[in-house]
């Protein structure tokens, strides 16, 4: 019997994980079990971005005497204005499209966001972050929590993420997530072809059905797999899109293409995953080379994410879309001997989207070294955080994603929220 | 059907190698009745066996290459790689190239940051090329890990430390006196010895102000022109170094001033230390117990705490650890039998292995590794590939079902003239292909879904070379491609 909407509704979850390829009307529901049709973008930037060098507190003298190599020049940098403890401000001279967006209202920098007790350890950084507890680096993601407070079944396709595996940040306890590093790859060969190919699909998702609980890690492998075939059709519709702006060669701009291309297919996502690294800059920072380690950081982060706005506002899904970008910590203030700078603390996060009240949230730290001054930590040697990152993530799920903060994040983190929604 | 005698020789082959062919079981089977011990005793005397798994390379019989010109894995990556697959699917030395393998993501180095400082001849050289072929003599990454695989863990520690790869890697090149560069003290502390949260970070400032002056030079001259290490006197910082943990037998936690001359001793005595170091003996050994037993059920703490002692009491020997493990019986135990995710290299290798690669060369896999997350010579970062669970993705998983079809496809013919002999009924088809392959046991629905799809198609079986070339490459990209079947 075919699988209609009544059939599957009153079937509920087992129903679904019998079908193989998701029914059309599949979105449908995906979309409606929302309040709204809004998607979050979480950007990562791999290795700990060293934020001074990308919102620049150009008039502070201190940041060229610590920085004598690595400091961009005060005549260089794209001002944005004055935060509200009177520091001025300039965006990395690269940033020229994001300079233009932050003049359409529509970024906002929070600066010095981080928690106590910084980690400088990547894995254990990076594991914080994605947690949002730095009591407890492992178990699920805050937007795997989220994934696992929505109505079951979780639509496969409800979180997209662009790289093979899956970001702890991500992780929930049963929602999955779609991993689709590339949309054109995501597809499923067979040996032989007509019939004998659609037998041997058929075979593959009955057996990638079988999650028997006495062996649970197989469960999770076949689960894999069914996620796979569930998602198979719909991502092969988004690779028939054709963006309004054409997208830089590079493995960000392609995967915010890809993420473009979702949305313009209403298959249903809310939560995409995008990361860059090479953030890691312990040597030869050269942000002002041509083509310095840094300068091309920033290049590839302002073309991809230019051209995504523009191409987001041409489809008119701008309004709908929210992009949050964070790293696993800061960098030290004083360069290295390498002209790089090693790990540090606190560092700045970026909001863009539609219904981003842009402008400068937090105040700059003072970069000179005294005992007294309390936006530095580490014997003056890092930045030490105003804004608690879980404050941030607070204000996106609760006036973004529509959920309860206190349930995500395990504590009550809106007060001191930045309003930029 | 497989004996019990000869899944455990499948199981030991899974585990201490990539796989095996029907005739490396059968061969392993007839020593002494195929006896564990004697299995496990061979693959652990790997020394004894000669090293010649290269010189292979080219010869019809074995699996390809496809080489731009000249093959030239010591200055060329993609050969490097290719290499490395070739060694994987026809080493008689299987031990010692899964102990490389571990090492290799233990101690993760990336090719393409290298190759971005120094070139890509240079990064290549450095990774991957033996001495005997290259005119400088390097002794590339890879080959320091083969040829110290089961050997003392302290003295890999110093030789991982003067690594010209690892030197570039860690940014040990601009580690001076004036201003320490913390990186590798910090990744030594935590990713390859004793682990996070059993240091403080002013003991990464002390151990990034110890290994000043740690470098290279690069002697000869022409094609023998290469980097190697060199201690640089007047770039170590000479000042005492103190630690919050013991670096001496005595508990001594300083490390005395010295002059620039004597100051390489300061890098010697940490590596001491953090091989004693309490934590590192139980880390490395549940390391390797995650590796070679199970990673999926709770750790048998007895077994990682024998290894553990094992560790310290011989002086820090990788081999002593390694024989409590392998001839434990919890290695042996088949209730220990596929609880292990494999690494996408592994599913490559045992695929081919099992499968067949008469016709395929190994450079057809690169791509579908990458896919499936694991380039080797480029993991993600110093921690290595994210191992277990981390594998396993909607697109990780899709990649593995996908190259389960392309090897299918490329061994069509072959398998259909292997079936030739099974061909009464389905059930004899599937039952060949079943035990050609090594999957876990399927349930009664899995073994019919099976079934189903070689019933499928047309309404007459006559067992005829069309028919086989089809169902026997059908079965083989359903069972290598499904869930258990990633399990080693």
């Amino acid at each position: 019997m075919p699988m209609t909407r009544r059939r599957f509704v009153t079937g509920g979850v087992a129903a679904f994980t019998m079908g193989f390829a998701a029914p059309a009307f599949l979105s449908d529901i995906a979309l409606a079990q929302g309040r709204n049709r809004r998607n979050l973008v979480v950007l990562y930037l791999s290795g700990g971005n060293d934020s001074l060098s990308t919102v620049i507190p150009y008039t502070d003298q201190q940041y060229y005497a610590r920085r004598p190599t690595i400091a961009i020049p005060a005549a260089n940098v794209l001002q944005i204005g004055t935060d509200r403890g009177g520091t001025p401000l300039g965006l990395n001279p690269r940033l020229t499209g994001l300079r233009a967006i932050f003049n359409s209202g529509r970024l906002a920098i929070v600066q010095r966001t981080g928690y106590a007790n910084s980690s400088r350890s990547h894995f254990q950084g990076t594991d914080i972050w994605s947690t949002g507890d730095p009591a407890s680096s492992q178990g699920a993601g805050w937007l795997g929590r989220y994934l696992d407070l929505l109505p079951a079944p979780v639509d496969p396709l409800t979180a997209w993420s662009t790289v093979r595996e899956t970001p702890h940040t991500l992780l929930a306890r049963t929602a999955g997530v779609a991993s689709i590093p590339s949309v054109s790859a995501y597809a499923f060969a067979s040996p032989n072809g007509g019939a004998d190919a659609v037998a041997a699909k058929d075979s593959a998702v009955r057996i990638a059905s079988h999650l028997p609980v006495d062996r649970p890690h197989l469960a999770f492998v076949n689960s894999t797999a069914q996620a796979a075939f569930a998602t198979l059709d719909r991502v092969a519709q988004v690779n028939t899109y054709v963006p309004t702006v054409a997208y830089p060669n590079n493995g960000l701009a392609q995967a915010l293409r890809a993420v473009a291309g979702a949305m313009n297919k209403g298959v249903g996502t809310r939560v995409f995953w995008v990361q860059t690294g090479g953030y890691d800059t312990h040597a030869g920072q050269s942000p002002n080379l041509a083509n310095g380690t840094y300068s091309t950081l920033m290049t590839t982060l302002n073309d991809s994410l230019l051209t995504f706005y523009n191409d987001l506002q041409n489809q008119g899904l701008l309004n709908d879309t929210l992009l949050l970008q964070f790293s696993e910590f800061g960098r030290r203030i004083t360069e290295n001997g390498s002209n790089g700078t090693d790990h540090g603390a606190a560092s700045a996060m970026l909001v863009m989207g539609g219904g981003v009240r842009g402008g400068i949230y937090g105040t700059a730290p003072n970069l000179r070294a005294t005992s007294d001054n309390p936006t530095l930590e580490n014997n003056g040697g890092d930045v030490r955080y105003e804004t608690d990152f879980r404050s941030v993530y607070a204000r996106v799920i609760e006036d973004w994603l529509g959920a309860s903060s206190t349930q995500i994040l395990g504590g009550d983190f809106r007060s001191g929220a930045p309003g930029f929604l | 059907m497989a004996s019990s005698r000869e899944q455990q020789i499948d199981h030991i082959l899974r585990r201490a190698g990539f796989g095996a062919t029907e005739e490396e079981v059968n061969s392993y089977a007839r020593l002494a009745f195929g006896g564990p011990t004697l299995v496990l005793a061979r693959l652990l005397s790997f020394q004894q066996i000669p090293d010649v798994v290269d010189d292979q390379i080219g010869k019809p019989g074995y699996v390809g290459i496809t080489a731009r010109g000249e093959f030239q894995p010591a200055v060329n990556i993609t050969d490097a790689r290719q290499r490395w697959l070739f060694r994987m699917v026809h080493t008689e030395r299987p031990l010692q190239e899964k102990m490389a393998l571990f090492w290799h993501n233990h101690f993760a180095t990336g090719y393409t940051k290298i190759a971005g400082e120094l070139g890509a001849t240079e990064a290549t050289r450095m990774l991957a090329a033996r001495p005997e072929e290259d005119a400088g003599s390097v002794l590339g990454q890879l080959e320091l890990f083969r040829a110290r695989a089961m050997g003392n863990f302290r003295d890999l520690l110093v030789a991982v430390a003067q690594d010209p790869a690892m030197l570039v890697w860690l940014d040990g090149r601009s580690n001076v006196r004036a201003q320490p560069q913390e990186n590798f003290a910090r990744e030594l502390m935590e990713l390859f010895t004793m682990g996070v949260g059993t240091f403080a970070e002013s003991d990464v400032y002390a151990g990034a102000r110890v290994f000043t002056g740690w470098n290279l030079a690069r002697p000869g001259s022409g094609a023998a022109q290469h980097y190697t290490f060199n201690y640089n006197a007047a770039q170590h910082e000479t000042t005492a170094k103190e630690f919050t943990f013991a670096i001496y037998p005595d508990g001594g936690r300083i490390i005395p001033a010295r002059s620039g001359a004597s100051g390489m001793q300061d890098g010697l005595d940490l590596i001491n230390a953090v091989a004693r170091h309490p934590a590192t003996g139980p880390r490395l050994a549940r390391k390797l117990y995650n590796y070679f037993v199970n990673e999926v059920d709770p750790p048998d703490s007895a077994l990682i705490s024998q290894m553990s002692s094992a560790y310290y009491d011989s002086g820090y020997e990788i081999g002593a650890t390694m024989r409590v493990l392998l001839l434990s019986p919890q290695f042996r135990d088949p209730a220990n039998y596929y609880k292990r995710y494999s690494w996408p290299v592994e599913f490559v290798a045992r695929s081919l292995k099992e499968v067949g690669w008469s016709g395929f060369s190994v450079n057809d896999a690169l791509s579908p590794l990458i896919n499936m997350g694991q380039q080797l010579f480029e993991p993600p970062d110093v921690a290595g590939w994210d191992l277990g669970p981390g594998w396993f993705s909607s697109g990780g998983m899709l990649a593995r079902l996908n190259f389960a079809a392309q090897l299918a496809t490329n061994q069509k013919f072959a398998l259909r003239d292997l079936s030739r002999g099974h061909a009464d009924t389905h059930e004899d088809l599937l039952g060949y292909v079943l035990d050609r392959l090594t999957p876990p046991a399927y349930s009664t629905d899995d073994y019919n879904s099976l079934l189903d799809y070689a019933r499928s198609g047309a309404a007459n079986w006559t067992g005829s070379d069309t028919q086989l070339a089809t169902k026997s490459s059908g079965l083989v990209h359903l069972i290598v491609g499904s869930g258990a079947y990633q399990f080693v």
